[in-house]
């Protein structure tokens, strides 16, 4: 196989069957174009379910809900800075040990982790970490997911490698659909380019695949907390 | 094109071992019913479910109407976040390419996500024989794989196994960690957990399949409820994606619609644990994140469906509902069928992607009863189209002898409707007095293939048309 010849042909002959199928005439052929270009800048909106119209007032309410059916645990801070004690009250709880890798984001950053007697690490976290928390983009009320994109402030294995996972998500942040966040995130990026990963988190790792029993942890956290920052 | 593995023309032979199989019969007893009724409670809890569906529906026409250029527009998007795009014409080159990649990156071992688009072409097998050690980390794909077994179930693979037999598979295969109860469900878990772990911080390439191709951002999006597939793209240095072109949507808002339906109509969930969006290889300030990444678009029979009778089947999102609706499959599970795709939907994709050759079985392993239908969450016609093979098969002249007899037989009649009704009046007639004092027959010459597994009721004594013209109305 000679791979850069087979590459272009492969491409062209997929191509042209599609366009064989499809069934369109060279007449329509512009239209079809500025029917795509339309639709993709466009991005359409379905008709939302009624119940985030219902909960417009209190998101953050039907978000810990949802959450919290998906198997989460949710606790609510009044002030970014209580984030920490938070976290330790909820390790303790656990009987977990204070310890945790923390992502290296600058919201993080701000909080005094020492005020939970934690011992941390600001980095992404290694194979041995039990616990990870991770500074999450947004949320969305719908579904009580969480929305995390990844990035040098926000590594995507934070979500994955750790059996406990943590995320801190402010109120505010928190969407009605799913939709609200892609905006953001594409405002965030200037350019409309994605991260390279956009994890949507809705409660731990589960599987269902012997006996369709349900069990939590098999590859990701076994456990997902969420802490809820109040103010803006 | 071919689908690897394909078994259906051995369907009638394996549906019967299916059923004479008191194992099989107990672990498929667990699925009826399950999955059915967790969809039922999710779509009752959002009214809208409906209109999402048709929203759903109208989104996937749309795109498939415009492949070719959704699929050039993602193409270039994939580049732009510094990802590359191989394409497909079948099962040969999408293996090829795959195993290129692996072998530029000097690949030994592949942790694999769940795909069926590997399954479809046989990547595991081929990659083997090649030197490259895939691993499958789907909880349900790494038992089958240990019993070297195809999925019997889209979401599922492993639903015909119960504890002891995955217990067995582990206490064979996993030395080192044997201590556990033989089937303590938490030990089973923790051991595969442990196993496979080593096997993402090992592999050098990661392969996943796709739910989506977002066309405007160039992302790629799996579903998962493991987060399996998460850690086979994050942990090794390259991440292959193996997409069928028709997974291809406009715009993430379009991917939103369609995940609202997905979740529920797979395991009734609201939203599976994990839906992620892979844009590229990791940027340069990332902490984690693939070196390279590759999408790999495989035909393999798709285009050739647009504008064709089967079309449709496209819209297909792969949930499983039909499979967990279907009466069929509930009794013969998922390996009767012979390939990669079972049940309704499967009884229509292997046939339209593969020919009728080798599958004429699937359309006919089926009571259009029309279930899978009333449940796909993207409305695809399945008994339309299984009756469109039928119809196929007929005109080839490929139906079996007594079918074709039989049929012409009743042709001749129904083209004579007053022979018609006398025939059926003195059949309706003297069947319903032989089996009036039972209501119905245990055997009866000529109706031995039916009366084999079950009674045969017996008319009431006239026939419908009589009643009607006696103006008797329900």
């Amino acid at each position: 196989m000679v791979p850069g010849r087979t590459a272009v042909n492969a491409r062209e002959a997929v191509l042209d069957r599609i366009r064989r199928g499809v069934g369109r005439g060279k007449a329509d052929e512009g239209s079809a174009r500025a029917a795509v270009a339309a639709r993709l800048a466009a991005r359409g909106r379905c008709a939302p379910p009624a119940r985030i119209a219902l909960d417009r007032e209190a998101p953050v309410d039907l978000f810990a809900g949802k959450a919290r059916t998906a198997d989460a645990t949710v606790s609510f801070v009044a002030r970014a800075a209580d984030a920490p004690e938070a976290v330790a009250d909820y390790l303790r709880g656990r009987n977990l040990p204070a310890a945790a890798a923390v992502a290296p984001h600058p919201d993080l950053d701000a909080m005094d982790w020492r005020a939970g007697a934690l011992a941390v690490h600001r980095r992404a976290p290694s194979e041995t970490d039990r616990v990870g928390v991770n500074r999450a983009f947004g949320a969305v009320a719908e579904t009580g997911t969480l929305v995390m994109a990844s990035g040098p402030e926000s590594p995507a294995t934070m979500n994955f490698l750790p059996e406990t996972h943590i995320a801190v998500v402010r109120a505010s942040e928190i969407a009605g659909a799913c939709e609200d966040v892609w905006d953001r995130l594409r405002a965030a990026a200037g350019d409309g380019a994605m991260p390279r990963t956009v994890n949507m988190i809705t409660g731990p790792s589960r599987t269902g695949d012997i006996e369709q029993t349900l069990q939590t942890g098999v590859h990701g956290p076994k456990h997902l907390h969420i802490v809820v920052v109040r103010e803006d | 094109m071919t689908l690897h593995r394909l078994a259906s023309a051995r369907f009638e032979e394996k549906a019967a071992d299916a059923l004479a199989d008191p194992v099989l019969q107990g672990n498929l007893a667990r699925l009826k019913g399950n999955f059915l009724r967790r969809r039922e409670r999710a779509r009752a809890s959002l009214p809208e479910f409906d209109a999402l569906r048709d929203a759903a529906v109208e989104i996937k026409s749309h795109t498939l109407d415009h492949l070719d250029l959704y699929l050039e527009a993602f193409e270039d998007a994939v580049r732009a976040c510094g990802g590359q795009v191989h394409w497909a014409r079948d099962d040969t080159e999408a293996r090829g390419q795959v195993l290129e990649i692996c072998r530029a990156a000097g690949a030994r071992t592949v942790a694999k996500g769940k795909t069926m688009v590997a399954e479809e072409i046989g990547l595991n097998p081929f990659l083997e024989a090649h030197g490259v050690e895939p691993v499958e980390t789907d909880l349900g794909e790494y038992i089958v794989q240990l019993a070297q077994e195809p999925p019997s179930h889209i979401i599922a693979p492993a639903i015909h196994k119960n504890r002891r037999q995955v217990a067995a598979l582990f206490n064979a295969r996993h030395e080192d960690l044997a201590d556990r109860a033989a089937d303590d469900l938490d030990g089973l878990l923790a051991d595969a957990r442990a196993v496979l772990r080593r096997t993402f911080l090992q592999a050098d390439v990661g392969i996943t399949g796709a739910n989506f191709l977002i066309a405007e951002t160039g992302q790629t999006a799996i579903v998962t409820n493991e987060g399996n597939g998460d850690l086979t793209q994050l942990l090794p240095r390259v991440h292959i994606v193996l997409a069928g072109i028709e997974k291809v949507v406009p715009t993430l808002e379009d991917a939103a619609c369609i995940l609202r339906v997905l979740a529920r109509s797979a395991t009734g969930q609201e939203m599976s644990s994990y839906t992620t969006f892979s844009a590229g290889p990791r940027r340069p300030d990332d902490p984690d994140g693939p070196d390279a990444f590759h999408v790999v678009l495989v035909d393999n029979g798709r285009a050739a469906l647009l504008g064709s009778p089967t079309a449709e089947i496209l819209r297909c999102i792969r949930c499983g509902c039909c499979l967990n609706a279907c009466p069929v499959y509930g009794k013969v599970g998922g390996h009767a069928y012979g390939s990669a795709y079972p049940g309704p939907v499967g009884a229509v994709l292997t046939p339209a992607l593969a020919g009728l050759d080798e599958t004429r079985h699937l359309p006919n392993a089926s009571t259009l009863c029309g279930r899978c239908e009333e449940v796909c969450p993207m409305r695809i016609p399945i008994p339309k189209m299984l009756r469109h093979f039928r119809e196929e098969e007929a005109k080839a002249g490929r139906a079996p002898a007594a079918a074709r007899r039989g049929l012409a037989l009743w042709a001749f009649l129904a083209r004579r409707p007053r022979l018609y009704r006398r025939l059926t009046g003195l059949a309706a007639g003297a069947l319903g007095a032989l089996g009036r004092r039972r209501g119905r027959f245990a055997r009866l010459p000529g109706a031995g293939a039916w009366t084999r597994d079950r009674d045969l009721a017996a008319p009431q004594g006239t026939t419908f048309q009589t009643r009607w013209s006696r103006g008797e109305r329900p």
